[in-house]
């Protein structure tokens, strides 16, 4: 449609480009971690702005489908096969003849023989989709309240099985997960050598991500989620098929939660139970209303300001009773979001009329 | 022809009969009025047609096909289109935005095609685009296109609510109480385009309360009292019908 809504985006990239420069410059590489991570996180939050602003839903269990995408390819590339394959498993044999495990060294020697991240992350992201598509057809029946508590209760449900696994690695999580060759030469993975190249893997995830979600704002599918936000009844008698357009956004941003959680374990080497965590969909939820709940914008430039600051360690020790009062304070004052508080309009000169 | 066709049916909220054994047709082109006054169940008439109430018994067939018993998008998708009596236009979307919507049902781009929009979900766009300015066109609302359609004057969003109902390119039109809260003025010119969309071939059913606007259009009327019918006739007969006027003015009192 119109060329001109890439020309923002352009300058992102632009932007994201200096900010690396600068870290260069200033001999502050070490920022980059911090700010991949939060790429990955901001992924997630753009994804659930899509709900929450555009097809006026929510969602307080979107930890649990970060969770499902990260625990899910770290259970995969970390479980050792090797055991099975000597005991003549014929599934573990046919994998491995088909190419889909790897063989790795432990840190003590050990060969260790597991999944490939690749199919890895696609059997995470598939289990993500059938577990939103599983949960969203019952709940996504529900509305306001109710639809807030109930993905809820799941969110509590994955924070519970991850912390009880034996699998998952209890309280402990798991550990040692090996990077992610997307290509040769390209990798996903915490290692100080490949610091800058994972900061552009991760920007570009997400503007690609972005540019997705922007794209579809603007189509058709997109007004129809803003007349469901808008009137569902009305939406309905259009012949809009109201049930499945929240279904589907909702399995969407599930798809981009688990992606952020598979490619930020990767990044890690590991995932923990506090990503599960309720506190964690609260401040994902928190963050979508500071950016004006319908302004994928708002939310990508919160989602960047806040996780960066959380994860360079701003807010001590009160990190989750920060996000909790963004939230309360943001719906006391600003339902509509930082972004348009009236304050603004002082800088924009508007002309006389409208 | 008949177009639409109505039969037995019935509706009860707990113990209140709210639509008791109604039966009519609509045929093809004409302008059909349901009146009768206030509680005689022409608006859970309405809502049982365009499938937001379930039907309690009875038959609905939209050019021979049952629709009784579907969801209202898919009753929308058969080619009936619907206005609401207290105006449901999309906030936060332009009157173009709206009428836009109206076409979801003519074009076909999903998520996919949303996303990475190939020059195929552009084209489609355009198609809907250009369509729905004709419509606002139309309806002589085409300066409005770019505002804001929730801030408009109550007419005009009644224009809009046509517009975006006319859009899907319906065979039937289901006007719910399109005069409520218009002044006279504003009753004359709605009155005036629903003519105009008549004489596109548009059939239109419409339940009213605002007598002017009935008598000056319909070509048939069907009196509701209490749930029942008790007249269908033209609207120069049903002036004379002495059950319609002792319903609306009292009867032996009067």
């Amino acid at each position: 449609m119109k060329a001109g809504k890439y020309i923002p985006v352009a300058l992102l990239a632009l932007v994201l480009i200096g900010i690396q420069q600068l870290t260069q410059m200033t001999g502050t590489v070490y920022y980059l971690t911090q700010m991949t991570m939060t790429a990955y996180y901001a992924l997630l939050v753009i994804g659930l702005c899509l709900v929450m602003g555009y097809a006026g839903q929510i969602s307080l269990g979107h930890a649990g489908f970060f969770a499902i995408g990260g625990y899910t390819s770290a259970v995969l590339t970390t479980y050792n096969l090797t055991p099975l394959l000597e005991k003549g498993n014929v599934l573990i044999s046919f994998m491995q003849a088909s190419g889909v495990l790897v063989t790795r060294q432990s840190l003590y020697g050990q060969t260790l023989l597991s999944v490939h991240p690749w199919p890895a992350c696609i059997v995470a992201l598939i289990l993500a989709t059938a577990i939103a598509f599983l949960i969203g057809i019952p709940v996504l029946k529900l509305k306001g309240h109710y639809l807030a508590m109930a993905t809820l209760g799941f969110g509590i449900i994955i924070y519970r099985v991850a912390l009880a696994s034996e699998i998952f690695g209890q309280a402990d999580g798991i550990s040692a997960v090996p990077g992610f060759v997307l290509l040769p030469d390209l990798i996903v993975s915490g290692d100080f050598n490949n610091r800058v190249q994972n900061y552009y893997i991760a920007c570009s995830t997400l503007i690609i991500g972005f540019l997705l979600l922007q794209n579809l704002i603007d189509s058709r599918v997109g007004r129809a989620l803003r007349a469901i936000h808008g009137s569902e009844e009305a939406a309905n008698a259009m012949g809009v098929n109201t049930t499945r357009y929240k279904l589907y956004t909702f399995v969407l941003s599930a798809v981009f939660a688990a992606l952020a959680g598979i490619l930020l374990t990767h990044y890690n080497g590991g995932i923990g139970p506090s990503e599960a965590g309720i506190m964690k969909s609260v401040r994902y939820v928190a963050i979508v209303a500071i950016g004006g709940m319908a302004n994928l914008w708002g939310a990508l430039t919160m989602a960047a300001i806040l996780n960066f600051l959380s994860l360079r360690g701003m807010f001590g020790s009160y990190d989750d009773a920060v996000f909790g009062s963004i939230l309360i304070i943001i719906m006391l004052f600003a339902p509509n979001g930082l972004l348009r508080l009236p304050i603004w309009q002082f800088f924009k000169k508007s002309p006389a009329g409208k | 022809m008949t177009l639409l066709d109505i039969k037995n049916v019935n509706k009860h909220f707990g113990g209140l009969q709210a639509v008791s054994d109604v039966s009519f047709a609509v045929r093809k082109g004409m302008i059909k009025s349901v009146i009768g006054p206030n509680g005689a169940g022409k608006t859970t008439l309405f809502n049982l047609i365009s499938g937001n109430l379930p039907l309690g018994s009875g038959t609905i067939f939209f050019e021979d096909r049952p629709i009784h018993g579907l969801r209202p998008y898919q009753i929308a998708r058969q080619g009936i289109s619907r206005t609401f009596q207290n105006i449901k236009l999309f906030p936060g979307m332009t009157a173009l935005e709206n009428v836009m919507l109206g076409r979801h049902t003519r074009s076909r781009s999903g998520f996919m095609a949303g996303m990475v929009p190939f020059p195929a979900t552009r084209r489609e766009e355009n198609e809907i685009k250009t369509k729905s300015y004709e419509l606002l066109e139309l309806l002589e609302i085409r300066q409005f296109a770019q505002v804001e359609a929730t801030s408009l004057a109550f007419g005009q969003q009644r224009a809009v609510e046509f517009a975006r109902a006319l859009a899907s390119e319906p065979q039937l039109l289901l006007l719910d109480e399109p005069a409520a809260g218009l002044n006279i003025y504003e009753t004359a010119e709605i009155a005036r385009l629903i003519t105009k969309i008549q004489s596109h071939g548009i059939t239109v059913l419409l339940v009213e309360h605002d007598m002017s606007l009935v008598m000056d259009i319909s070509d048939e009327i069907v009196v509701l009292s209490f749930g029942q019918k008790i007249a269908e006739d033209t609207p120069s007969a049903i002036q004379l019908n002495k059950e319609v006027i002792e319903i609306y003015l009292g009867g032996a009192d009067a």
